[in-house]
């Protein structure tokens, strides 16, 4: 596809040079100040105080808790997302239905949500005096400052994200090629297995990874629900705003840049997966 | 645009259409429309002049004007160039291409309070970039839009992107061989495809943006009727154990996001249907 | 066939996880539910952001006290944030066996809402609970370039001041009263007079942070404002741990006695069965190393010897105290709420 463009682009269909540069330099120079700038600052606080703060910073026993903390939130609530936004797409692409819309507008909802309700919502639920709270604490289970809490909140927050990715791919790609399948006997599981799924593969990484990203980095509505007990309930983004406040900003930003490593590692990835998935 | 409208009996063909429809009805259920009727619930024990004294309260009225022009102007800026991006993206080459395609993403993935912390260090009157300036960006509404055009790039970028990568060029070279020039060419046939992702870039942008908290409170100052944002309001009001202040207050956002959602999938829904026809 | 097997085993592996997790708190739970026979023991502090330095060192000495004594291992988590967010935590179901706040109104607000404690807790302690106090002071850069001494210097035009909101931030509702204390004794209680002069103060408050901390950060980093109004324990700390030769600490002529109180849960330490250790744990605040930890931490000392070691430390100034205000439950009423005093000089009538 890309190719066919490059290819067949003549003299007619580019722009004067001049404008192309400038439309480059105006593209670069604003994720400059908007996107590398704010990294760079990251890291240069980040290295202030020296190589030992940093290692310090993120080998202390409440950072590595916190890191261990936001990979068990990760593993929980990634997959969880993930089947459900195949089980989404599949209902909202394959079938027509009433209130399609409405149903997308429902899965979309928690993009718009603000974080601070997000986490809100959970507490009126869980929390003690919340609908479950006195059946909740005469059983002695804990949901909202303890993990299930924090799982819930990312779930929520990440909801739509490996959805939105499949929707529109599942809707350009119709569905000839799995009626094809049925009508040739195949079962409903081989033909989602071996038709649908290997076409939306990489959407569904892509999906992932997005979602994986934002579920690394959640802070507002965790933060709501976390009750912040150091070395158990806080996760990473929590251990930053804690080390911050305590005036600890070298080790804060050497957490951040950890955390910001770890995000264009996985962009990083995707990217690789999006080249892949051109090639194939 | 393979995507053939079938007659209604053989789409039926395809199983699992109560399967896939009970799990995500269920899923979204239990975790999206239970919790979030909580918020419902909740503010039901106000009266109805309660709930209107409540969020028609002054300093509730002067945050919405904050968060929703603040957003509205983030979103702008944020349609503006995630276009120009998107455009330079895909259509020109220079080195560090892949990179910087893939940093488009970091506001997704950085957690906000970072993303605050490091552009209001940045922005501050003795930041990198704040020296420079005469007035203040950090801690006036100039810098909640810093923050809220940060949080919302990826959205508009990432959705002006494959469609500009979908257009064929056939278009633009019957375009170019009818006489147009480039600018025509643009305005009458890229800008009409285009119009749809750049909006459905920007409603999304606005909707997460009228909803940040973590980045905002950091840069925003927090001044009453002047940078005060209304998740802010919400928080203090949680602080003063309001809960069913706080409810009303979220009500008004939630109904908000939820209309704006709504009319961004309607946009799609009429674009998907142009293309099927 | 092989594959949808694949598939089935990892969905039922995925609910046993989710489950499984959502058990383990519950199981480790009961095993904490231990008796005095039990080898270790585990309690939650929760408490409010200006303490964390304080309760480090202090919580190091207890466990090595209570080891000394029982023989038994207490680990002691801590949570802090602004005081209000934690008490709303606590009633909202985080088992803190004590809270040590930054007012007596969030732990009153714990014991109304749920019952976890008798509404006369603050008489369970010494000295209304409060093992410690502090006031407000101001910082100013070095040199006091804007020569300010008291609050009425906080209201000239040209002086830029930082202080937190009152109400997201305890901290800041101390700060408010002590302004309002000032006013009131200037103006003989004229209450007109006394929002002018509020009014004065808080049209120069260039930025309002959420939480003390954010005030701090905003003052000491950002390098934004002529003055920070902050609790004396911070304002020292701030000298302390971020620079002697950039800042220094005014004290005003008159100001408020802040105290912050501390408390068992009594309804989360009889379900974990803590209640001994939690109030052998306050109790040692008042205890001599206790109250010298404070008094190095700068908070004020309840205990005379020690204060009068540090009196350098600690200036002698008029205080008021929040029963001039008729308690907090008043105070927060008339001042905080919505439609408060607070509100009054933000909000044009």
């Amino acid at each position: 596809m890309e190719q066919s463009i490059a290819l067949s682009k003549s003299a007619a269909l580019q722009e004067p040079r001049i404008i192309r540069y400038l439309l480059t330099f105006i593209a670069l120079a604003f994720l400059a100040f908007f996107i590398v700038l704010p990294l760079v600052s990251i890291f240069v606080t980040a290295f202030q105080k020296g190589v030992e703060v940093y290692f310090a910073a993120i080998t202390h026993p409440d950072a590595l808790a916190a890191i261990k903390l936001t990979l068990i939130v990760v593993a929980i609530a990634v997959p969880l997302n993930a089947i459900f936004g195949v089980m989404a797409a599949w209902a909202l692409t394959k079938f027509n239905f009433k209130g399609k819309n409405l149903l997308l507008t429902i899965v979309d909802l928690p993009f718009a949500v603000s974080p601070v309700i997000a986490g809100l919502i959970f507490i009126l639920l869980f929390g003690s005096q919340g609908l479950f709270g006195d059946w909740l604490f005469a059983h002695d289970i804990k949901i909202v400052f303890a993990l299930p809490g924090i799982v819930l909140a990312t779930i929520f927050v990440t909801l739509p994200f490996v959805a939105r990715e499949l929707i529109p791919l599942m809707q350009t790609q119709g569905t000839s090629e799995e009626e094809a399948s049925i009508s040739l006997g195949a079962s409903g599981f081989k033909t989602f297995w071996y038709v649908t799924l290997p076409n939306i593969k990489w959407g569904l990484f892509y999906g992932l990874i997005l979602c994986n990203a934002r579920a690394i980095g959640e802070f507002g509505a965790v933060s709501v629900v976390s009750g912040h007990i150091r070395g158990m309930t806080n996760t990473m983004p929590l251990h930053i705003e804690i080390l911050y406040n305590e005036y600890q900003f070298s080790a804060a930003f050497a957490v951040a840049s950890l955390m910001s490593v770890m995000a264009i590692l996985t962009l990083i990835i995707k990217d690789i997966i999006a080249w892949k998935s051109k090639s194939v | 645009m393979s995507n053939v409208s079938l007659p209604k009996k053989a789409r039926r063909i395809i199983p699992g259409f109560h399967l896939s429809l009970g799990y995500t009805m269920l899923y979204v259920s239990l975790l999206v429309l239970l919790p979030l009727s909580m918020i419902f619930i909740h503010t039901m024990s106000l009266s109805w002049t309660e709930f209107i004294a409540i969020i028609t309260d002054p300093r509730a009225v002067a945050s919405y004007k904050v968060s929703f022009g603040t957003a509205l102007v983030a979103g702008i800026i944020n349609a503006i160039f995630g276009t120009i991006i998107a455009w330079v993206l895909v259509r020109y080459q220079f080195p560090f291409k892949r990179i910087i395609d893939g940093l488009v993403d970091l506001p997704f993935a950085l957690p906000t309070a970072v993303a605050g912390i490091a552009l209001t260090s940045l922005y501050a009157p003795n930041g990198w970039i704040g020296q420079f300036f005469e007035f203040k960006i950090a801690f006036s509404p100039l810098g909640i839009i810093i923050a809220l055009t940060f949080i919302g790039l990826p959205f508009v970028v990432r959705t002006v992107q494959p469609v500009l990568q979908n257009i064929s060029a056939e278009v633009e070279e019957a375009s170019a061989s009818l006489g147009a020039n480039r600018l025509q060419t643009f305005r009458k046939i890229l800008l009409p495809e285009l119009a749809p992702a750049i909006l459905t870039g920007f409603s999304l942008a606005f909707a997460r943006a009228l909803g940040e908290y973590g980045s905002v409170v950091f840069i925003a100052g927090n001044m009453p009727m002047k940078t005060e944002i209304t998740p802010l309001i919400i928080m203090t009001k949680l602080e003063q154990y309001d809960y069913t202040g706080a409810t009303a207050i979220a009500v008004v956002m939630l109904v908000t996001s939820f209309v704006l959602l709504f009319i961004i999938n309607f946009i799609q829904w009429l674009t998907n249907r142009r293309f099927v026809h | 066939m092989k594959k949808r097997n694949h598939i089935f085993r990892s969905l039922a592996l995925l609910s046993v996880l989710t489950l499984g997790l959502t058990g383990c708190g519950t199981t480790s739970e009961e095993n904490a539910d231990g008796q005095k026979t039990a080898k270790s023991v585990e309690l939650l502090n929760v408490s409010y952001d200006p303490t964390r330095e304080l309760y480090d060192e202090f919580n190091q000495d207890f466990i090595k006290k209570w080891k000394d004594e029982t023989g038994q291992e207490v680990s002691i988590k801590q949570s802090h944030g602004g005081s209000g967010k934690q008490g709303r935590a606590v009633i909202d179901g985080l088992e803190a066996d004590v809270v040590t706040l930054a007012l007596a109104y969030d732990i009153d607000e714990i014991a109304q809402a749920r019952d976890l404690l008798n509404e006369d807790w603050q008489t369970e302690f010494d000295n209304n609970s409060t093992p410690y106090t502090s006031t407000i002071v101001f910082l100013v850069r070095k040199g006091n370039p804007k020569d300010i001494h008291d609050w009425d210097d906080l209201t000239k035009d040209d002086v830029s001041v930082i202080t937190p909101n009152p109400k997201t931030s305890g901290g800041a509702r101390w700060n408010y009263l002590a302004a309002w204390a000032y006013a009131g004794k200037l103006y003989n209680n004229d209450e007109t007079k006394i929002k002018e002069f509020m009014n004065a103060l808080y049209s120069n408050v260039e930025v309002l942070d959420s939480g003390a901390r954010g005030s701090t950060t905003t003052f000491v980093e950002r390098k934004i404002g002529d003055v920070l109004i902050a609790w004396e324990n911070e304002a020292y700390l701030s000298l302390h741990e971020l620079g002697k030769d950039e800042f220094e600490i005014i004290t005003p002529s008159l100001s408020i006695l802040a105290e912050p109180p501390v408390a068992v849960v009594d309804k989360i330490v009889d379900k974990k069965g803590t209640r001994e250790v939690a109030e052998a744990y306050l109790q040692h605040l008042y205890s001599d190393t206790g109250q010298e930890i404070a008094a190095k931490n700068y908070y004020r000392p309840r205990n005379e010897d020690i204060l009068a070691k540090y009196k350098d430390q600690f200036p002698q100034l008029e205080l008021v105290s929040i029963d001039d205000f008729g308690g907090w439950s008043e105070a927060q009423a008339t001042h905080f709420k919505d439609g408060g005093t607070f509100d009054e000089i933000y909000v044009p009538q």
